[in-house]
């Protein structure tokens, strides 16, 4: 019975894989092989473990990180009063409409709110603190960031909580448990798969990354996404540009198995 | 009651900073200095230019049909790949399929448009509303899996088999347990999709082609000399118009219903 | 369920309602007929009224569609798909289409009005006789500073100002390996087009101890932020700077004696052509006096079209800012394809460079 049916599923889905993924991943691997001058050879590898390209590599992780822990410090606390309030839904809907807006008029709006005579900076000023340089700073940056993966973040998050059967808190409250306890104890154990789910689709995008590093941050940080971009569209250098992508889809599907296999481990 | 008010604190927070900068755009699209940074003096000329505009138009029509039809069908497409990964017996053919399912997450736009464009040329698509449709389509099926597929996990393997002892067929089991139950994952990932869509610009750029152009394409193409207030003032619109167009659904959908909710899961 | 099937028929009408009135619109706008041409342009690079006005004359309709950097409209022309029939890339990037065969000669017998461009303009290096390319603006690169927040020693007449302690975390720098790598090639007094890697890595060496200076390197948006008094110094390209300019009349613009780049977009007929005639037509509009002034006006570029000039503002045009005269543009250097491989070099002593820590 349920083989049948997993057949069945998985028609569409193998269809849209082999289309849209293998195909992609098949021109990667190929152009990966080729030297700037279109011959094959595995130069493009040798320069992936470069000092530049390992230092990228590390500021990319590190920012990603950053920007991961940021995001859910702020969604989860977000996600979980949401889910008490009255219209819950529409307040959800709320959160991801502000991200229907397109990124560079927002992005313009950030330069703006954060340049030197900015908003942000005359309320600095206002609360005694005096003007800062905020823009092209690694804070921005962080700051932006976590901003537009929010929403993504929280939805996860939202619709396990949402999920979670209320009788679990008033027994574990009943049992004694603190606030604290409870939480730690019952409620997050519970919704880590949304938490799961929220970090993955904030950490792999932000590794790559590129837009945001020259509009807001001012090409200070150099993430391996504006590497790959300078590849493809400055240096036409598609075969580096590949192999750094090439690395991507390996962090990747290494990240994707470490957090998979502890689900596995806790299911039992 | 002082706890219930310092959560509201926290939410009225993160909403002002969500919408700070939308409103920063609405709030110069009606300057008439021409710039984001200095407002000189209150002016409607944007607006005017907008309706002057047929092409423009024509681009906002294209965006939101390729975000809705895109949105559509990935989710379709999206929720079938979330039950196939969930049926997999198999560990591995299930981390196979999830790692295969996230590579166009993680890959550069730019890679994705560049291969994107060298697979329809190869087999011979036109380029235009399609290309940018199946692209867009192509790269927001795995945001939709990757919402679903937690729902399905924690749902119960009992319900399924209990409605199975029961009697209920295949289709049944589909359309009167499973899909009910995750339908905000559903939604969730429509919703994604839909913000994936219109966001896009490098795969757009690539695949689009004989006079096709989306908003984002046209407001990238405009950075070079400074993008103009009037797109502030069509962006003040197409905002004003989503508010509308969900908090009203919201509320239709709550008073015809009989079950109240727009993610109903009983 | 019922939910979700209502929600999703919702969708799949209104985007064939839209649908349908997109058609009807482009229907009517004329888009769909026989007799146009696709015209690939930077963005905001034309008056669109010329558009119009040469729909008017010739009834040939025009499709504009638009691209923001070289490069990537060299992928969507080898590609294919589209019919391009022109484009407007810049020199270095004719060079590079030449030698990959994406361009159609040009029939200067189909274009009176080539006579209006100065002869300085033609016959230059990356497109011998103009077989391939016809001049549709110019301009240099420069620095872009306001003189009041800069100290009374610096004037910008060498690019070591750029150096001088006093602009701490106070410069900006466009997001261009060539442009950025050449003003340090300049600062030594070598070829914007040098080879030498010794060379080469010394001027990188040289912008390292720049960076306690740079406030950010940047793309389009540095016209807005030297506007917005972001920082007191930028280097960009004149037609960036004159932008600027006309928003903010308190800044400068300064080319550095020792030298700096000069640079063209050119239009070109592509092979993807389908009407090679129109396409002609179109380069011969663009080249009539009043247009080309219009256009200028429009754009504020420099135009290299030498007819048009009495047509336009004075003041714009005996500025020698943007529109040096032939003695000053004889220090400049025309950008040269120095192959994949230099070019790749360059990108990475820039990648290094954006990367080095203060």
């Amino acid at each position: 019975m349920k083989a049948k049916s997993r057949n069945y599923y998985l028609i569409p889905y193998v269809l849209w894989i082999a289309l849209f993924v293998i195909t992609p991943i098949v021109l990667v691997v190929y152009y990966s092989f080729f030297n700037i001058e279109g011959d094959f050879s595995l130069e493009n590898y040798q320069k992936f473990f470069t000092p530049v390209y390992l230092k990228m590599t590390l500021s990319s992780f590190w920012y990603a990180l950053l920007i991961t822990f940021f995001t859910l410090l702020i969604a989860y606390p977000t996600a979980y009063l949401l889910t008490k309030t009255k219209h819950k839904q529409l307040w959800l809907l709320l959160i991801i409409v502000p991200s229907w807006i397109n990124l560079l008029l927002k992005a313009y709006a950030f330069i703006g709110i954060f340049g030197t005579y900015g908003a942000a900076n005359k309320f600095l000023e206002v609360m005694g603190v005096g003007g800062k340089q905020i823009l092209f700073t690694d804070f921005s940056f962080v700051f932006v960031s976590v901003y537009i993966f929010l929403p993504f973040m929280i939805l996860p998050i939202f619709n396990a909580l949402d999920e979670l059967n209320p009788s679990f808190i008033d027994a574990s409250k009943d049992l004694g448990a603190s606030s604290w306890r409870t939480f730690s104890r019952v409620v997050f154990p519970l919704t880590l798969d949304g938490v799961k789910s929220g970090c993955q689709i904030v950490f792999i995008p932000a590794l790559s990354l590129f837009m945001l590093t020259r509009l807001i941050a001012g090409n200070r940080v150099i993430t391996l996404g504006t590497a790959i971009e300078q590849h493809f569209l400055v240096t036409q250098d598609w075969g580096m540009g590949a192999t750094i992508a090439v690395f991507l889809i390996i962090f990747m599907v290494v990240i994707m198995l470490l957090t998979g296999r502890r689900k596995r481990g806790e299911m039992r | 009651m002082k706890r219930f008010k310092w959560s509201s604190l926290y939410l009225i927070i993160i909403f002002m900073v969500l919408y700070a900068p939308i409103f920063y755009l609405i709030f110069y699209s009606f300057n008439s200095g021409g710039d984001m940074y200095h407002f000189e003096g209150f002016t409607l000329d944007w607006y005017k230019e907008i309706f002057n505009d047929t092409r423009l138009l024509i681009i906002v029509l294209n965006t939101i049909i390729v975000a809705l039809l895109s949105s559509a069908i990935s989710t379709v497409l999206g929720v079938a790949g979330a039950l196939a990964i969930y049926y997999a017996r198999r560990r591995r053919t299930k981390n196979t399929l999830l790692s295969l399912n996230n590579v166009l997450i993680v890959s550069p736009d730019v890679i994705i448009g560049a291969s994107f464009l060298i697979f329809f040329t190869m087999i011979g698509i036109k380029l235009g509303f399609i290309s940018v449709l199946l692209a867009h389509i192509a790269f927001s099926v795995p945001i939709v899996v990757l919402m679903v597929l937690p729902k399905l996990e924690e749902m119960s393997t009992s319900i399924i088999y209990a409605a199975l002892d029961l009697g209920a067929s295949r289709l049944d089991v589909l359309t009167k347990v499973v899909l009910p139950y995750i339908t905000p994952g559903i939604f969730a990932g429509f919703f994604m999709a839909l913000t994936y869509s219109l966001d896009d610009f490098a795969v757009t750029f690539f695949v689009t082609g004989n006079g096709f152009s989306t908003l984002s394409v046209e407001i990238y193409a405009l950075a070079r000399q400074g993008v103009s207030l009037s797109i502030n003032a069509l962006s003040a619109l197409l905002f004003l118009f989503t508010m509308l167009l969900v908090v009203g659904y919201y509320f239709i959908t709550k008073k015809t219903s009989k079950i109240g909710r727009m993610g109903v899961r009983k | 369920m019922k939910n979700l099937i209502r929600a999703l028929s919702l969708v799949l009408i209104v985007s064939f309602v839209l649908l349908y009135i997109v058609n009807r619109l482009n229907t009517a706008q004329g888009y769909t007929g026989e007799h146009t041409i696709t015209v690939y342009n930077w963005g905001d690079y034309i008056d669109p009224e010329l558009l119009e006005q040469f729909e008017d004359e010739t009834g040939i309709k025009v499709i504009y569609e638009t691209f923001d950097s070289n490069e990537a409209m060299l992928t969507k022309i080898e590609q294919g798909g589209t019919s391009y029939d022109i484009a407007v890339p810049s020199e270095y990037m004719i060079d590079k289409m030449k030698q990959e065969d994406l361009l159609l000669p040009i029939d200067h017998a189909q274009l009176p009005n080539l006579k209006n461009i100065d002869p300085r303009f033609l016959n230059l290096a990356f497109d011998e006789n103009n077989e391939y390319s016809i001049p549709y603006f110019w301009g240099t690169v420069g620095i872009l500073y306001h003189p009041d927040k800069v100290s009374d020693e610096i004037d910008f007449k060498q690019w070591d100002d750029l150096w001088h302690p006093s602009l701490k975390n106070d410069v900006l720098l466009v997001d261009g390996a060539r442009e950025v790598i050449g003003f340090g090639l300049n600062s030594l007094e070598y070829s914007l087009n040098e080879t030498d890697k010794g060379r080469l890595l010394e001027a990188k060496n040289k912008l390292d101890t720049l960076t306690p200076n740079i406030k950010a390197i940047v793309g389009d948006e540095i016209k807005l932020l030297m506007q917005n008094n972001e920082a007191a110094v930028a280097v960009l390209w004149s037609g960036t700077a004159q932008d600027a300019m006309w928003e903010n009349e308190s800044l400068e613009y300064m080319v550095p004696e020792e030298g700096s780049n000069l640079w063209f977009d050119n239009m070109v007929i592509p092979k993807t052509t389908k009407n090679r005639e129109a396409a002609h037509q179109f380069i011969n509009f663009m080249l009539d006096p009043k247009v080309a002034a219009q256009n200028a006006e429009y754009v504020g570029y420099s135009t290299p079209n030498k007819a048009a000039l009495p047509h336009m503002d004075e003041e714009t045009t005996s500025d020698e800012r943007f529109y040096p005269d032939e003695e000053q543009t004889a220090k400049l250097e025309v950008y040269e394809n120095l192959g994949k491989q230099m070019l790749a070099y360059y990108n990475e002593l820039f990648l290094e460079f954006k990367m080095h820590r203060k």
